[in-house]
């Protein structure tokens, strides 16, 4: 293959409004690279899926313009876009058999027959569904019909692949294999994709890059590692895995670490991320799994808790603390440390590292 | 190897399981048991009652049962002799005493047009009768159609207990007395002519209601809720109304001097003396049975529709089909059962259909219906009245059948 496009798919400058009063999506800017998986990941009501319809073309920009493959494609209808899309509910044409529902994008393309079938039996070989032809949708459990759904949005080579909420529909365990699965066909079609999703999970198992979206805006977009290890502002560090809190004033900044002085009125020492001056307000965001119980080595950060309540996980063990005037702090302990013994109503003594103690914007 | 399976105290598992359906069952019909009562009370053995009338003719059979029984020996092919002619006039006798000859006269008068007269006639000239003399040649002398072979052919065929000859009428034959079956002369053929008539309108208003339908079901079906409710609401409103008001203002729209007349011809398109007739004829019927019926299409339609994924249609355009060609292939074959249940329905309350032929169908748009009522209320012929109806039933079933077969009576969906 040739050198793959980083623009690909480029929004520029998009803004999309319904009702004339209030921006669904604001000024947005995105490029999407040639065969990535990009998640858009956001609460419902963040404008990712309005996002995802200007793409296939089912809604208008307000205002900006998309381009595809270099393309301005705002006045393209969508069954001349050639983009792939899985549906949340999948949208298959329940009078049509999965054959049929796999032949239509190709009928339309008036691909010969001999070739339909060659096309048909190789997707579905993909998909593990060979031998599922002539079943109706009504006959397929929630998972084959996802399947099947996947291999119609791909049956006909599209260059871009659009999934909203796919696997908003099954249970646990299915929904993980699919995410596997879905992984796998990406990394071996090559194909762009870009996901719909509110499952963080979801997003971090599956893309190359995540934008999360709030507010109609993208509040960050990189790798599912820097995502969660270096959230860029509150919202993306509470909204991506769990988080705990302090909110407090910035006394004293330098050289890549802040002293802030919390609302109950300690001092934690946390590495500036948003904050540059002294008297700034500030949440802090420590992530539970950083904390260290009974620390022995030297931190910077070194308080005593109180434990409130033990909520057992099975593979790990919560305890919810009170620490410095924040009620929900959440530790993680992991089961292999079955040798502490907690109580209700201990003291615990706990500390972790400025570096992973992030101050971000208020 | 089948072993036996029992529950844990040692019932046989399909014993069981039938006594547990039993009372299951028990309880569902009890649920239905007044309706299923009522039904059969005001509806079924009616019906039944009504299909045996079209054939049934027992009570003349018991008026002149005598004359019935000696009439069989008798071969038709020259005048009837003593035995029958002298039966026949004790019978008559018999009935003028008991006031039941006017009867005997219009029913016999179905056989043969004549008989009226002619019973009423020798009925008053009974007495003068010399119960010695020849009978034949009195009767003659009373009426000369006693002459007639016909009318004691007649008079054979009427008194018969059943007979099927009005299902014949129905479809404008008759049996000649020689047990030949032709067409009835061409000036009195009607039945025909409305039978036709009326699956064509049947045919036409459902197919206007479709046309007119579909497209405002799809609104109603992708409108939001409270667009969809008021819209659903003009639909509907007709059904608050009552049919003759609808019926009537019909007719004060279509007539000659009417709304729609007079706005053509204030626009200018139609001039003053050649105004249009849109009442007391087929068009009329058609007009009004369109908008009387629409409701039995749109809601069947809209209820279908209201199911379909506006996903669906999205699917198919992003797989690259025309807007067209996605609603060929994928939205309507989905409001299938949707069609043909509205279809159904219009139909089968079409062709049935009384009221508004009635009153603006005009003698032009008459529908076979209000054949029927004719016969009912004014030629008080209920047997062919009978007769109409039961062919409209089976009509009406062998549509049935044939939904059953094609579609499956399984796929309706009336909303």
């Amino acid at each position: 293959m040739n050198s793959k496009k980083s623009d690909f798919v480029k929004f520029e400058q998009v803004d999309k409004s319904y009702d004339g009063k209030e921006l669904v999506v604001k000024g947005l800017d995105l490029d999407i690279a040639e065969g990535e998986f990009l998640t858009l990941l956001g609460p419902s009501g963040s404008g990712k899926t309005t996002t995802l319809m200007m793409l296939a073309g089912f809604e208008t920009p307000t205002n900006g313009e998309i381009y595809f493959d270099g393309l301005p494609i705002n006045n393209i209808p969508p069954h001349k876009r050639g983009i792939g899309m899985v549906f949340q509910n999948y949208a298959l044409f329940p009078h049509l058999s999965v054959y049929e529902n796999l032949a239509f994008p190709l009928k339309v393309r008036k691909v010969d027959k001999s070739e339909i079938e060659e096309r048909i039996n190789k997707t579905l070989k993909m998909v593990s569904l060979t031998g599922f032809e002539n079943r109706m949708p009504a006959q397929l459990s929630g998972g084959q019909q996802q399947r099947v759904a996947v291999a119609r949005a791909l049956v006909f080579d599209p260059k871009l692949v659009l999934m909203d909420e796919p696997l908003g529909a099954l249970d646990k365990n299915l929904r993980e294999s699919m995410q596997y699965e879905l992984k796998h066909i990406h990394e071996s079609l090559g194909v762009t994709v870009v996901y719909v999703t509110h499952d963080q999970g979801e997003a971090l198992t599956m893309s190359n890059r995540i934008a999360v979206f709030n507010d109609g805006k993208v509040q960050q977009l990189s790798g599912p590692n820097e995502l969660y290890e270096t959230p860029v502002n509150s919202f993306v560090a509470s909204f991506i895995g769990e988080n705990n809190t302090f909110t407090g004033t910035v006394k004293e900044i330098a050289s890549g670490s802040a002293k802030i002085e919390t609302d109950s009125g300690e001092t934690i020492v946390a590495n500036p991320i948003a904050v540059s001056s002294s008297g700034e307000k500030s949440r802090i965001s420590l992530r539970p799994e950083r904390v260290s119980i009974d620390p022995n080595e030297q931190l910077e950060n070194k308080f005593t808790s109180e434990i409130r309540e033990i909520i057992y996980h099975g593979d790990h063990t919560r305890v919810r603390v009170n620490l410095l005037g924040n009620d929900d702090f959440i530790l993680k302990v992991p089961n292999a440390s079955s040798d502490l013994k907690l109580n209700v109503g201990d003291k615990l003594d706990l500390g972790w590292s400025s570096h992973d103690c992030r101050a971000l914007d208020y | 190897m089948t072993a036996e399976i029992r529950t844990s105290d040692g019932e046989l598992l399909s014993i069981k399981l039938k006594k547990v359906e039993r009372r299951r069952r028990t309880t569902a019909f009890l649920l239905a048991a007044p309706l299923l009562f009522f039904i059969v009370f005001t509806y079924v053995i009616p019906i039944f009652q009504m299909l045996g009338r079209s054939i049934d003719n027992v009570q003349m059979n018991e008026f002149l049962s005598e004359t019935h029984e000696v009439m069989q020996t008798w071969d038709g092919s020259e005048m009837p002799g003593e035995d029958v002619t002298s039966t026949f006039y004790y019978e008559l006798k018999t009935a003028v005493e008991n006031k039941y000859h006017g009867k005997i006269a219009t029913r016999l008068n179905y056989e043969k047009g004549g008989f009226t007269s002619l019973i009423k006639k020798t009925s008053r000239k009974l007495e003068n009768f010399d119960e010695n003399g020849n009978f034949l040649e009195q009767f003659i002398d009373v009426h000369k159609k006693w002459g007639d072979i016909e009318y004691w052919l007649a008079m054979k065929r009427g008194t018969d207990a059943y007979h099927f000859r009005k299902y014949l009428t129905t479809f404008d034959f008759e049996q000649k007395f020689d047990g030949s079956i032709e067409r009835i002369e061409e000036k009195k053929r009607i039945n025909v002519t409305l039978w036709l008539r009326t699956i064509f309108v049947a045919v036409g208003v459902t197919f206007c209601c479709f046309i007119l339908a579909y497209p405002i079901s799809h609104l109603l079906s992708v409108l939001p809720t409270r667009y969809s409710n008021l819209l659903m609401i003009c639909v509907l409103l007709p059904f608050w109304t009552s049919l003759l008001v609808r019926t009537s203002s019909w007719m004060v729209l279509l007539q000659k001097q009417g709304v729609l007349n007079d706005t053509l011809v204030s626009l200018g398109i139609v001039a003053d003396e050649s105004r249009l007739e849109l009442m007391y004829n087929m068009t009329g019927t058609f007009i009004a049975m369109t908008q009387i019926l629409l409701p039995f299409m749109v809601l069947p339609l809209y209820s279908v529709m209201k199911t379909i994924s506006p996903s669906l249609m999205r699917a198919a355009t992003s797989m690259g089909a025309t807007p067209f060609h996605a609603f060929r292939k994928i939205y309507f074959p989905l409001t299938y059962p949707g069609i043909s249940a509205g279809s159904i329905l219009v139909f089968v309350l079409a062709i049935g259909y009384y009221i508004t032929p009635a009153l603006v169908g005009g003698a032009k748009g008459i529908l076979i219906s209000n054949r029927i009522a004719y016969h009912m209320q004014q030629s008080l012929d209920w047997s062919l009245a009978t007769a109409m109806a039961t062919v409209l039933l089976i009509a009406v079933l062998v549509v049935y059948w044939l939904y059953n077969k094609i579609v499956g009576i399984d796929n309706m969906r009336l909303g």
